[in-house]
Formats: C-alpha cells, sequence, structure tokens
C-alpha cells in the first residue's frame, strides 16, 4: 500500500514547523503520519458539501473594551523568563546578513 | 515510664486516625468544619502532606508541591476564622491544579521540557479565583505534556501511576489530578479537559470529572492547546463537590474573550438543587455506539441505565449517525490548533533554548526538537500538514464540516431527550506502555469523550462500577451547552443511589 505521507513530505512539514527533526524521527513519523491521515480519511464517506465549517461552537463576536491605557506586565517581569538578554531586549543571533560587506 | 510511652504511642495513633478521618471528608463537609471553626484547615493541610509522604512516592502526581506557602495559607485562614471572618467558599480546602494553568509561585511546566523553568508572571484566572475563595493550593499535577495524551505517559518530567493499580496508567492528560484526589493526597483538583482529559482519568481513577461547557469558565492563564476546544473543569470525589468548585471557578472573565457572560447564560448556584431529583427524566442512549466498549464497560453501564430506570428515568434510543467520525475530525482540529498555539515556544522569549544553534532559525529548530516530547512533535506536524498549501480543504476544512454535522447530532438528541448517556473509555485503566508505541490506537481510546469537546457541551465522568481487575469504570452524562446545575442533579441521581463513589483504590485502605 502506498503511504500517505512519504518522507520528503515529512521533512517538508519538519521545516514548517520549524523542528530540527532526525533521520529517525522522520522515518518513524512518516509511518505513524501515515496511519493516522489513513484513518482520518474516513471523515471523506461522509458528503459535507451542503455542510457549514464550524470553526467555533458559541456565537462569538468580536469582543471590544473601552480603548484606555491600563498597566502592562513591564520591561523586567516581561523579560525575566529569557532564555538570553541584553540590556532590556531579547538577544538572538544575528539575523541580518553581513557578509556582502554593505 | 511505661505508661507515659504508651500514651504518646496512643496519641500518635489517634493523631494518624484523626487525619484518616479528615481525608475521607469531602470538599464541602471538610468547608463546613473549617468555616465553623471545628476543623483547622492546618490539620487538613498536614494530613494531606502525610498523605503525600506516604503515597506519592508510589503515585508520582505532583510536579511541585508548595508545603510552606500551603500551611502558612491555612494558618492565616485559621486565624482569620478564630477572628470572626467570614471565610470563602472553599476556605481551608487543600486543593491541587494541573500545571497548564499559570501561576506566580513554582514553575508552570506543562509538563514540558520547554516549560520546565517557566515562572509565570501572573495567575490564571482560575487560581485567582480558588485563591480569593481560601482554598489551600497545595500543588500543581502531572500530565502529558501540553496536555496531549490520554495517559500521563506523554509527560515529560515524570511517570504517575493509578492509585488503583501502579502496574496501570492514571488515564489522561490530567492523570496527575485524578491519582491526587483519589490517592488522597488533596479533597479536590482542577484539570483540563481537550478531548476527554479531565473525564477519562476521572473514569480511571474512580473519582468525578466534570468538563463544563466551553466558555463557562475562563481559559486566561491555561496554557493554550487546542483553543476552540480546551476547557477548565474539576476532578473531585463527589458530585457536589464539582458543584461547590464550579460555584467559585465559574463565570465570565474580561480576560478571556470566549468565557460567555452573564447576559448569554447566568452562572447560577450549581449546589442549590442539587439533591433535587429530575421529574420524568429522559435518557438517551446511542446503543451501536456503546458496543464498541469492552463487556465489563458495557455491563456497568447497561446497570447504571437500570438505576435510573428504577428511579423513574426513561430512557429511549436517539441516532447520532456522526458520531463515529469524532476521533478523525478531532485529531484534525486539535493539532491544527496545537500547531498554531505551540508555535510561540521560540527559545527567545522564555523557556529552553538550544546551545547549538549557528544562525537565528536554528535557535528555532534546534530548540524545539531538543525540548518538545514525541506526541508533541507528532501533533505539530500533524497539525501543520493539515493546515498546509493543497491540503487545507480536504483536512482542515473537511474537519470543521464534520464537526458542524456532529454538533447537530446533538441539538436533534436534546429535543428528545435531557441528557445522553455513554462509557468515558472503552476499556478501564490500560497498563504502562501498552499503546505507547502506538499513536492511532492511543487516539481511538478516545472515542466516547471527544464529540463533547467538538459540540462544546458540558459532560462529566462518575464512578458507576468496578472490573474483573478492581479497576474503576465511568459513566459519562452529557447534556446541553450550559445546563451544568442539571447535568450535576441527574449524575447526583446516580451517587446517592449506589456506592460506587465511596470505593477507595486498595493502597488507601
Amino acid at each position: 500500500m502506498r503511504e500517505k505521507i512519504d518522507q520528503s513530505q515529512v521533512k517538508k512539514v519538519a521545516k514548517l514547523s520549524r523542528l530540527d527533526l532526525s533521520e529517525a524521527e522522520i522515518a518513524e513519523f512518516t509511518g505513524q503520519l501515515s496511519a493516522i491521515l489513513e484513518y482520518v480519511e474516513k471523515m471523506n464517506q461522509l458528503d459535507t458539501s451542503k455542510v457549514e465549517p464550524l470553526a467555533h461552537c458559541l456565537p462569538v463576536s468580536n469582543v471590544f473594551r473601552e480603548d484606555f491605557v491600563k498597566e502592562s506586565l513591564g520591561t523586567e517581569k516581561t523579560l525575566a523568563n529569557a532564555p538570553e538578554r541584553e540590556g532590556d531586549f531579547f538577544k538572538v543571533p544575528k539575523i541580518l546578513d553581513d557578509s556582502s560587506g554593505a | 515510664m511505661i505508661f507515659s510511652r504508651f500514651l504518646r504511642y496512643w496519641m500518635i495513633v489517634r493523631v494518624l486516625e484523626v487525619q484518616k478521618e479528615l481525608l475521607e471528608m469531602d470538599c464541602k463537609k471538610l468547608r463546613d468544619e473549617i468555616s465553623a471553626g471545628r476543623v483547622r484547615s492546618v490539620s487538613a493541610t498536614e494530613a494531606v502532606f502525610r498523605a503525600i509522604e506516604k503515597n506519592e512516592p508510589v503515585i508520582g502526581a505532583y510536579i511541585s508541591t508548595f508545603k510552606e506557602q500551603a500551611l502558612a495559607c491555612a494558618s492565616d485562614i485559621d486565624a482569620r476564622i478564630g477572628a470572626g471572618e467570614q471565610a470563602g467558599k472553599l476556605a481551608g480546602v487543600p486543593v491541587a491544579i494541573k500545571d497548564n494553568m499559570c501561576t506566580t509561585f513554582g514553575a508552570t511546566t506543562c509538563a514540558s521540557r520547554i516549560l520546565e523553568n517557566f515562572q509565570s508572571p501572573y495567575n490564571a484566572t482560575v487560581v485567582e479565583k480558588l485563591l480569593a475563595a481560601d482554598a489551600v493550593i497545595v500543588g500543581k499535577t502531572n500530565m502529558d505534556e501540553f496536555a496531549m495524551g490520554s495517559s500521563t505517559e506523554n509527560s515529560g518530567l515524570k511517570q504517575t501511576v493509578n492509585p488503583w493499580d501502579k502496574s496501570r496508567v492514571p488515564g489522561g492528560s490530567s492523570g496527575g489530578s485524578a491519582a491526587a484526589v483519589a490517592g488522597r493526597m488533596c479533597f479536590g483538583a482542577l484539570g483540563s479537559d481537550t478531548g476527554g482529559s479531565i473525564r477519562q482519568p476521572a473514569s480511571f481513577c474512580g473519582v468525578v470529572g466534570l468538563k463544563p461547557t466551553y466558555g463557562r469558565v475562563s481559559r486566561f492563564g491555561l496554557v493554550a492547546y487546542g483553543s476552540s476546544l480546551d476547557q477548565i473543569g474539576t476532578i473531585t470525589r463527589t458530585t457536589s463537590d464539582a458543584a461547590l468548585m464550579m460555584n467559585v471557578i465559574a463565570g465570565h472573565d474580561p480576560a478571556d474573550s470566549t468565557s460567555v457572560g452573564e447576559d448569554m447564560a447566568p452562572v447560577g448556584d450549581y449546589l442549590e438543587k442539587i439533591d433535587e431529583p429530575i421529574e420524568g427524566l429522559k435518557v438517551g442512549v446511542v446503543p451501536a455506539f456503546n458496543a464498541g466498549a469492552d463487556k465489563g464497560v458495557q455491563k456497568a453501564i447497561t446497570e447504571a441505565l437500570e438505576v435510573y430506570k428504577k428511579v423513574g428515568a426513561e430512557v429511549i434510543e436517539v441516532d447520532m449517525p456522526h458520531l463515529d467520525y469524532a476521533i478523525a475530525a478531532y485529531y484534525v482540529i486539535a493539532t491544527a490548533e496545537a500547531s498554531s498555539n505551540l508555535a510561540r515556544y521560540d527559545g527567545v522569549h522564555y523557556g529552553h533554548r538550544t546551545k547549538h544553534a549557528g544562525d537565528y532559525v536554528e535557535v528555532y529548530t534546534k530548540s524545539r526538537a531538543e525540548a518538545f516530547g514525541k506526541e508533541v512533535k507528532r501533533r505539530i506536524m500533524l497539525g501543520t500538514y493539515a493546515l498546509s498549501s493543497g491540503y487545507y480543504d480536504a483536512y482542515y476544512l473537511k474537519a470543521l464540516k464534520v464537526r458542524n454535522l456532529i454538533r447537530g447530532d446533538f441539538s436533534k438528541a436534546f429535543e428528545k431527550c435531557d441528557c445522553i448517556m455513554m462509557p468515558v473509555s472503552p476499556t478501564t485503566a490500560f497498563k504502562i506502555g501498552e499503546k505507547v508505541d502506538d499513536p492511532l490506537k492511543m487516539y481511538l481510546s478516545d472515542i466516547y469523550t471527544i464529540a463533547a469537546n467538538l459540540a462544546g457541551i458540558p459532560a462529566i465522568s462518575i464512578p458507576c462500577g468496578l472490573d474483573e481487575h478492581n479497576l474503576p469504570i465511568g459513566l459519562q452524562i452529557l447534556s446541553p451547552a450550559f445546563s451544568e446545575a442539571k447535568l450535576l442533579q441527574i449524575a447526583r441521581m446516580f451517587e446517592s443511589q449506589t456506592d460506587w463513589h465511596k470505593k477507595r483504590p486498595p493502597m488507601i485502605e
């Protein structure tokens, strides 16, 4: 039987998911995700051409509040859990490539 | 000399007896005794910590406990009661909360290594409400990582076993909360339920688990998994304790825009009418659906229905043709929402950060790969796939349509009956390790609980029997949105006729 999803697709999904998976994990997930997708496709037995999608059970609408200034968390509390910080900032590796020497 | 030694021995025995008696009280009774000044909250809290010292090394229900803080809190409540102050609805009652609810004290880990050292800057609304009601929070309980699982085996931090049989799982994902309540290591607990995560562990551990209507209890400060499905609820030893805890945690919260206001559905008092049976109760059942459960479970459910008939209920068959598709729809919708919710774990703002990143992208990919467990990765992958270009219509949109059909099944059924009864789980607690290598098999065990989350309706699990291995069986009762008060009355009708809720795990005897 053809797998629902192959290893190259799983690698692509891992990239989209921002997960650096090992080759072993890719192989394991390929089989498991295929089995799950195979099962999930039982939904296709149902004709839903005239059914509206239901994203939310409650009749939800936008909830607005008065537009006034409230106290916020503050810099120290916001940064308290940061794995790396520098001054009042979250620290990350360089994002812009400066190899062009611009 | 001999006499004084005897006296000391006798006093110790007496203290232990009193503590054991204390531990058998339900929340309501304990609250009343403490409020009246007949029992001290400090004594109840000490009794709980003695039980934790004794049972926790075997059960492993807690990720963290707060002995000093809890005793200080209890002592403060005792002092206020002693001074004649009116104490809150949970005056001095030691409770536990699942470790996916934010607290400014201790860590909030979600049983994940990615949040192992996370210190929340604020309390979840339910935590604020518990504290305002003078509850004593004794600890935070173990769970499947990010609430993804049905056995608590997916915890990234520790293992919890079932107090009824330590070779078996406590259920999940709120397995720690259920095991703590069953193991007398707290008087009641909060859990969260996205696809059965309160009801199934309650069923496996022989306690009462209530998942309220979506929107009834604020989710502010609950770490998100599947936001359109997640709901905080209670795990207790009795239905009246569920009602009491609901009286504390239910209600609108401006900080959660999906929590429902009084104008749409008033909260009311869940305890007020709990002892009044419902006249002319109509119970719906779906025989073909129930036939999928183990023989022992089926037998207990049939007997439970007989109990209802005996007190005047009418049992009618209802047709719910789309229930069979609930698992398929759920595992697309929940994982899609999870893939989005868990994108926030980036190794930058909080949580685990890799030490091996070459560039900024690797901060994300390696931090997440190093600290997320397998099931979490699997669900993020599945959800990302279901939302990805080219597959969105076939999986995600299709699942939302099936969700509508399932909700329609309930609406139609509730035109004919007050509630629907079915098993909580097709089996009783399974062996540790039995399903870990087969995720689909694990998912399929959620067959009876998932539909309530998809439809957003309340559902409760109450103890209704023991199987041939002396393992608890749960009866599930589902009712229309915002009918928790009536649902609790219906559950109480059974509880008042039977002794199943009084059965204790052998290790507690």
